[in-house]
């Protein structure tokens, strides 16, 4: 076993909260068994920001919902061979998704930035200034889902997806043995 | 007069016209067309005064209200100019005539001028694809439109001419049938045995009455004669069902709610045999026992309801309609018409019921069929114009004359209603089992390059596949034969038509409404040239989980133009896909997608633009 070369995974974490990689954690002591078949390249889990070479599986988080995204995930998908989505946000958008609901408005991102800066009830910003530092990338008009951008192979559904059904996942993809999941893993009613 | 003595009075006569129909609710579309007629649209208060008089809450009376095309919830103008989109009307030189109009108006397609004088809108097919382009000018039609026609039109009406002076300087003076014949060329390019040549006076209704209503339904059995809407249902075994069924009260309805695309073969009917159609509802009324019988008129049609009131009228003082029909005591039969407002899913039965019963034209779940529980629940046979008219005619002439002629289940004639690209657009009445090629030789079309038979619903041909046949085996049609030339884009026709059916989705059901809006944007991907492979795969997918799932015959039907171009223009498809660059969606655009945010931030992207320091 320890003769194969370790398959490489990278991750990014877009427009989510971070939760699906804290999940990743979830699979315990799996971890241990798991870290002998693989190796992480370009993740916030080993702060390594640029590809170091091409990856066997590329792991995305969240969806789109700025230039950037956009930008790391059409990256992952140039170096990774199966690019998988995780959680409700790389999937369909997820909760930043709810600024998509702005539709009935001649301009809906103007009306989203100032419910939130601005004239939200809850709204604490004495300065009344909308945050445009030119370091911050620029705001999609709304929020894609990742398989919008690029195709993306497969999709862990979950918020956040357990730990369980990320094993199942990550063991069947290195295995090549990966048929989808069991329906019970991936009911959430 | 003050604003306050204004709303007084605007509510009386709404409630006159309640009053008009014995506030029955089931009478709804009766009264918002005819508060549509009076005041042009359907006000709040005016939804409030309706729901009071007929007992309904006002919401209730808004679903209608909002349901149907034809009815406007915000003010129209006084004279209402509705321009039929059909792809027939649009290769036939309707942007041309758009423009005029908007020129000669001043106003947008969907826009209402100040002074309220007129309105500008977009309707789909109005049932006069032979004389296109088309479009209703409030009830009346006006066929082969150019803009020299309509400057001269618009610069009449702003004159102060109405609209049916457009037709004739005497119009009131012509009778309905002249009114209709002046407005509406009937195209009649071939006519057959059955309905189209001469036709005896009510001669099927004396035969029938000569008989038991269980011979007359064995002779419809043994004509083979099949419903002729597009559906194909054998006609004596529905008629059998609704006779055996036990009920108080039994209806007859005439679907005449012909929306399909391309069809316009009851439309000549109504005005050229309208006797002969009443004729076939008084013997199917005779043979399951019906007292009572609805026409349903399509809106579009408006302008052919003076001429079926006054054939009405005509039969009821000849005694051939009302009570004891043809002196036979007990047979007791009316018919009342029923105006549509609009609505192309109002053709499909159950939805055509829901209308005539007063409520939004959604269908009905079935089973229960209609021949047990139809129109208020009670048994209900509903059939074609086409249907009645050749019922009349197989109890004049006998079964075996009927079922001699067409192929093996297939039997009798049809109408066809020819368009497009052709020389001789019109109708044609054709026995079953004709080839397409035979038919486009006659209709002078032998160069198209595909054929749209049986409409948006029906199967679109290729030049290869012309020797197959019109029957109920092959290609099953309404009568809709539309013909495309060479010139013209597959993929464009394909578009309007998934466009069409998201307008005319009625919405009650998912996959109907939401899986026609991502056909048509799947196929939009194509015309852009944006597809990859898998997009054929995903159309074909989609399309059979909207099939499998939709409830009604609308979502059954509406991937046809989808499938059936696929699979017999598949070239057109694989020309225009690309497989993605780096497995990066070519239809995810960042351009368009950061440009809002270029204008708010007052910046350029340090990513995706190249100049972003200058």
């Amino acid at each position: 076993m320890s003769d194969l070369p370790k398959a490489r995974i990278a991750t990014a974490s877009l427009a989510g909260c971070f939760g699906c990689h804290m999940a990743l954690l979830d699979i315990d002591e799996r971890l241990i068994e798991l870290m002998k078949l693989v190796e992480f390249d370009r993740s916030p889990l080993t702060d390594i920001k640029r590809f170091t070479r091409r990856c066997d599986i590329g792991i995305i988080e969240g969806g789109c919902c700025n230039e950037e995204n956009v930008h790391v995930l059409q990256d992952f998908r140039r170096n990774c061979d199966i690019l998988v989505g995780i959680g409700q946000c790389a999937i369909m958008g997820g909760l930043p998704a709810m600024r998509n609901a702005i539709m009935h408005s001649d301009e809906p991102l103007r009306e989203c930035l100032e419910e939130a800066y601005i004239k939200g009830p809850f709204t604490q910003n004495k300065t009344q200034i909308i945050p445009n530092d030119p370091a911050l990338p620029l705001l999609l008009d709304k929020v894609y889902p990742c398989s919008e951008v690029v195709e993306i192979d497969y999709q862990i559904p979950g918020c956040a997806p357990t730990g369980d059904v990320i094993y199942e996942a990550l063991a069947g993809l290195l295995s090549g043995r990966f048929q989808g999941f069991e329906r019970e893993h991936i009911r959430f009613d | 007069m003050t604003q306050a003595s204004t709303f007084e009075t605007d509510q009386d006569q709404v409630a006159l016209i309640c009053e008009r129909h014995q506030k029955d609710p089931h009478r709804m579309l009766d009264i918002l067309r005819d508060v549509q007629d009076q005041f042009r649209w359907i006000s709040r208060e005016t939804m409030a005064t309706v729901a009071g008089k007929t007992g309904l809450t006002q919401v209730a009376v808004e679903g209608v209200a909002s349901f149907y095309a034809f009815l406007s919830l915000t003010p129209r103008g006084r004279v209402t100019i509705r321009l039929c989109d059909d792809i027939v009307d649009r290769f036939a030189g309707l942007p041309a005539v758009v423009e005029a109009f908007e020129n000669a108006l001043g106003i947008a397609v969907g826009q209402t001028s100040a002074d309220g004088a007129f309105s500008l809108e977009y309707t789909p097919c109005i049932g006069l694809c032979d004389q296109a382009p088309a479009a209703m000018i409030n009830d009346v039609v006006l066929t082969g439109l150019t803009p020299e026609k309509v400057r001269e039109m618009v610069a009449a009406l702003k004159g102060g001419k109405r609209p049916e002076d457009l037709i004739s300087h005497r119009f009131d003076a012509l009778s309905p049938y002249e009114r209709a014949k002046r407005m509406v060329k009937n195209n009649v390019r071939h006519a057959g045995a059955v309905l189209l040549g001469p036709v005896p006076e009510d001669a099927g209704l004396m035969k029938a009455l000569a008989q038991t209503p269980a011979a007359i339904i064995d002779q419809i059995a043994a004509s083979g004669l099949r419903g002729c809407g597009g559906a194909g249902f054998t006609t004596g075994m529905k008629w059998r069902f609704a006779e055996q069924a036990e009920a108080d009260r039994k209806f007859i309805i005439c679907n005449a709610d012909e929306g399909e695309p391309g069809t316009f073969k009851d439309r000549v009917l109504l005005t050229e045999r309208p006797h002969l159609l009443i004729e076939g509802m008084t013997i199917a009324a005779r043979a399951v026992g019906a007292r009572e019988g609805i026409l349903y008129l399509r809106g579009e049609y408006v302008y052919l309801r003076p001429l079926i009131e006054e054939v009405l009228a005509e039969r009821r003082a000849k005694g051939l309609l009302g009570k004891a029909i043809m002196g036979v005591e007990g047979f007791d039969f009316d018919i009342r018409l029923q105006m549509g407002a609009g609505a192309y899913i109002c053709g499909e039965e159950g939805a055509l019921i829901s209308s005539c019963e007063g409520l939004p034209g959604e269908p009905k779940t079935r089973p229960p069929f209609p021949v047990t529980c139809g129109y208020l629940g009670f048994p209900t046979v509903v059939n074609n114009v086409e249907t009645f008219c050749h019922a009349a005619r197989i109890l004049d002439c006998g079964a075996q004359w009927f079922f001699d002629m067409g192929t093996e289940g297939s039997h009798g004639t049809k109408l066809f209603s020819v368009s497009g690209d052709c020389i001789n657009p019109g109708i044609y009445e054709l026995p079953y089992g004709l080839s397409v090629r035979a038919l486009l030789e006659m209709a002078g079309g032998e160069d198209a390059a595909a054929v749209l038979v049986g409409g948006p619903s029906g199967t679109m041909i290729a030049r290869d596949t012309f020797d197959r046949k019109l029957t109920f085996d092959d290609l099953a049609t309404g009568g809709a034969i539309v013909v495309f030339s060479p010139e013209r884009n597959i993929l464009e026709i394909v578009e309007y038509y998934m466009s069409f059916f998201v307008h005319e989705s009625c919405g009650y059901c998912t996959p109907c409404r939401v899986g026609n809006v991502f056909l048509q944007k799947a196929v939009a991907k194509f015309r852009q040239g944006l597809a990859n492979p898998a997009d054929i795969a995903y159309l074909k997918d989609l399309s059979a989980t909207i099939i499998e799932t939709s409830r009604c015959g609308l979502g059954m039907t509406s991937p046809n133009p989808i499938l059936s171009t696929l699979e017999n223009f598949p070239l057109v498809y694989s020309a225009m896909v690309k497989p993605p660059k780096d497995r990066i969606r070519a239809t995810f655009d960042i351009q368009s997608a950061i440009s809002d945010a270029r204008v708010l931030a007052k910046r350029r992207s340090s990513i995706y633009d190249k100049d972003f320091t200058k």
